[in-house]
């Protein structure tokens, strides 16, 4: 049943409007978001078991036929990411149960929440370029709802920022689109694909190419377009910003790692040995030196999802089967851990009433469980065995001596050191040490908060331990995506 | 008899018989769309600054006596009747937002062409409606 694949974008666009209607009444919202929440994770479960047993599954939307409509897609690399949205969102809504007031319920939250939602799906499962964009705006519309969301000054101050480098580069987007159009004749990504493979990808094709990815790289906060990022998701709450930090930049990654391996792939020396590969060695370098630099438990998060980006994209510019099955192991060890160490932040908050690690100290004591959950993530982010971190940075580092990529995989190496090195610093000023938070603090009950998180840190232990099949599975979705000729037979059906 | 405001009986007595009109043309477009200019869009900005000219005449607490309606509600209820022309094609087993249409022939009006486009159509008009009143009602009522 091909109509399956438009369950995830229309079922959380239902329950978003559902929520319009019933915004000033937050107790049934929650109970609303929450079984819809379930529904689409056991939804996503089921189409990627589907998909991976039966192969792509195409839907012309409206019934006009590929190329004219518009097409949705879903491949294995489509049904891995939304299952990965469907379990941190998941996550992320049941601590914003505990954590969101009513008054800022009232205010559309779980109404924003789901059109994001929408939009994210979407842009996973498109298989037409302008309606990439379009489900890009209906992300960014929905996040810029949500980055404001309670109004405090600095969030307003900095999601200003946030909102006028998306809509620039959503307008240069436009205009990449329009150009790669009047070159092409088509806005359908698996006739784009044939036409490009015809053209051959020279002068022209490949300024596109680098203007998508300029585009791409600047919601997925690669080098030297990541300034914006750890000022604005400082501001919103936890349970936004973990949302946020395990979600919004993978699209953009997604959206390059798709357009580089189904559309231009054929310059391969230049786009991504080179450009791709540059962009990549940079943004974890730097990313991890702010990490470092920084004593703030919010901030060194936010520099870690831009290192942590650019293992991602490392994958996709050393280009082997092997680098990329890495990189989509890595989304998704990545979006896991990355969203509970964000709601851990936000317990430690809801504990100490700050973010700031010069001022916190002793939560080990008080808070045990807290600590140690956090200890594991920590270290699986840092990639130390047995956690899913060693296993799915492995096969990049791997890959990138194996294609005597010798100073890339020497950067990614030392970036796992300092990342090692920042986490133990959170770890050794926030949790060990003397307690700074006074004894009523102490015996603040967070173990509600962590009842969300914890399925998070399983899982990451969990995808440690079964890092074969995992990884097997991750192999099988690279070779499909670097096999553009499947993704182009199941669209135009030749 | 001191009246405050003498201005407002020419207006408000313009005003009700203007608004009619902008009534009438904005279900004459979006009526007209699918086929011709018009559409669930263009009709539901006409119909909003219908309500809005009503708004200019009248204060607001008379108006949201008159018209006690939450607008952000109406969103809702346009994104659903969107969503659900989409839905509908896919109980037949057809595509989502597949359309469909034929030609009836009703007494007084001859030969009518009806489309599943334009419950979708209505659906664009009533979050149009419900957008533009909102937004505006915000900003009007941000001094208070």
């Amino acid at each position: 049943m091909n109509n399956l694949i438009i369950l995830p974008i229309i079922f959380p666009f239902i329950i978003g409007a559902i929520l319009i209607i019933f915004s000033k009444k937050h107790k049934l919202q929650r109970v609303i978001s929450g079984v819809a929440s379930i529904l689409m994770l056991i939804l996503t479960i089921y189409l990627a078991i589907i998909v991976f047993q039966d192969g792509i599954i195409v839907l012309e939307a409206s019934n006009w036929p590929a190329p004219f409509g518009i097409v949705l897609v879903a491949d294995m690399f489509a049904t891995l990411m939304l299952l990965l949205t469907a379990i941190i969102s998941t996550a992320c809504l049941f601590f914003a149960f505990k954590t969101i007031t009513p008054k800022r319920e009232k205010f559309y939250f779980y109404a924003f929440y789901y059109f994001l939602l929408v939009g994210v799906n979407g842009a996973f499962l498109t298989g037409d370029i302008f309606n990439l964009f379009v489900f890009f705006e209906v992300l960014l519309l929905s996040s810029y709802g949500l980055i404001v969301h309670g109004g405090t000054k600095y969030q307003l101050r900095e999601s200003f920022k946030y909102v006028i480098i998306n809509v620039f580069t959503s307008a240069l987007f436009v205009v990449a689109i329009s150009w790669l159009y009047s070159v092409t004749g088509t806005l359908n990504m698996a006739h784009i694909s044939e036409r490009v493979a015809e053209m051959e990808q020279t002068g022209v094709i490949n300024i596109i190419a680098m203007m998508l990815f300029i585009v791409f790289a600047t919601k997925g906060a690669l080098f030297p377009l990541y300034f914006w990022l750890p000022k604005s998701y400082f501001g919103p709450p936890a349970a936004i910003a973990a949302l946020f930090g395990g979600l919004l930049t993978k699209v953009g990654i997604y959206a390059i790692i798709r357009v580089f391996t189904l559309i231009f792939y054929h310059d391969v020396e230049y786009s991504h040995k080179m450009i791709i590969s540059i962009a990549a060695g940079f943004t974890m370098l730097l990313g991890v030196l702010g990490a470092v630099s920084q004593f703030d438990f919010k901030r060194i998060l936010s520099y870690h999802i831009i290192s942590q980006v650019g293992y991602m994209v490392m994958g996709l510019g050393i280009f082997t089967p092997l680098a990329v099955a890495g990189a989509i192991f890595y989304i998704a060890h990545h979006m896991v851990v990355k969203t509970a160490l964000f709601l851990f932040e936000g317990a430690a908050k809801r504990v100490t009433g700050l973010s700031d690690l010069r001022q916190m100290g002793g939560l080990l004591k008080t808070h045990p469980w807290l600590a140690w959950l956090f200890f594991i993530t920590a270290i699986s982010l840092a990639g130390i065995p047995p956690f899913s971190g060693f296993f799915s940075k492995f096969p990049i580092i791997l890959a990138g001596f194996q294609e005597e990529q010798y100073i890339l995989a020497g950067v990614a190496l030392l970036v796992g050191l300092l990342t090692l090195f920042s986490m133990m610093k959170i770890f050794g000023f926030a949790f060990w040490g003397k307690q700074k938070h006074t004894e009523e603090q102490a015996n603040i009950n967070i173990r509600k908060l962590l009842v969300p998180v914890a399925p998070l840190v399983l899982l990451t232990i969990v995808l440690g331990f079964a890092a074969e099949p995992v990884f097997q599975y991750s192999l099988q979705v690279a070779e499909q995506i670097m096999d553009p000729q499947i993704y182009i037979d199941s669209v135009l059906k030749e | 008899m001191r009246n405050s405001k003498p201005n407002n009986m020419m207006i408000q007595t313009a005003m009700r018989f203007i608004t009619i009109i902008v009534f009438a043309f904005s279900f004459y477009l979006f009526f007209a769309g699918h086929n011709a200019p018009g559409g669930g869009f263009i009709g539901g900005l006409m119909t909003a600054s219908a309500i809005l000219v009503l708004y200019l005449a009248f204060d607001r607490k008379k108006m949201n006596k008159a018209i006690p309606i939450d607008f952000t509600v109406v969103i809702g209820i346009g994104l659903l009747f969107a969503v659900g022309t989409g839905i509908a094609s896919m109980l037949f087993d057809y595509p989502f937002l597949t359309h469909f249409f034929d030609y009836f022939h009703f007494p007084f009006f001859g030969e009518v062409e009806l489309t599943t486009a334009l419950t979708f159509d209505l659906g664009v008009y009533l979050v149009v409606v419900g957008a533009a009143m909102s937004i505006i009602l915000v900003i009007a009522g941000d001094d208070q």
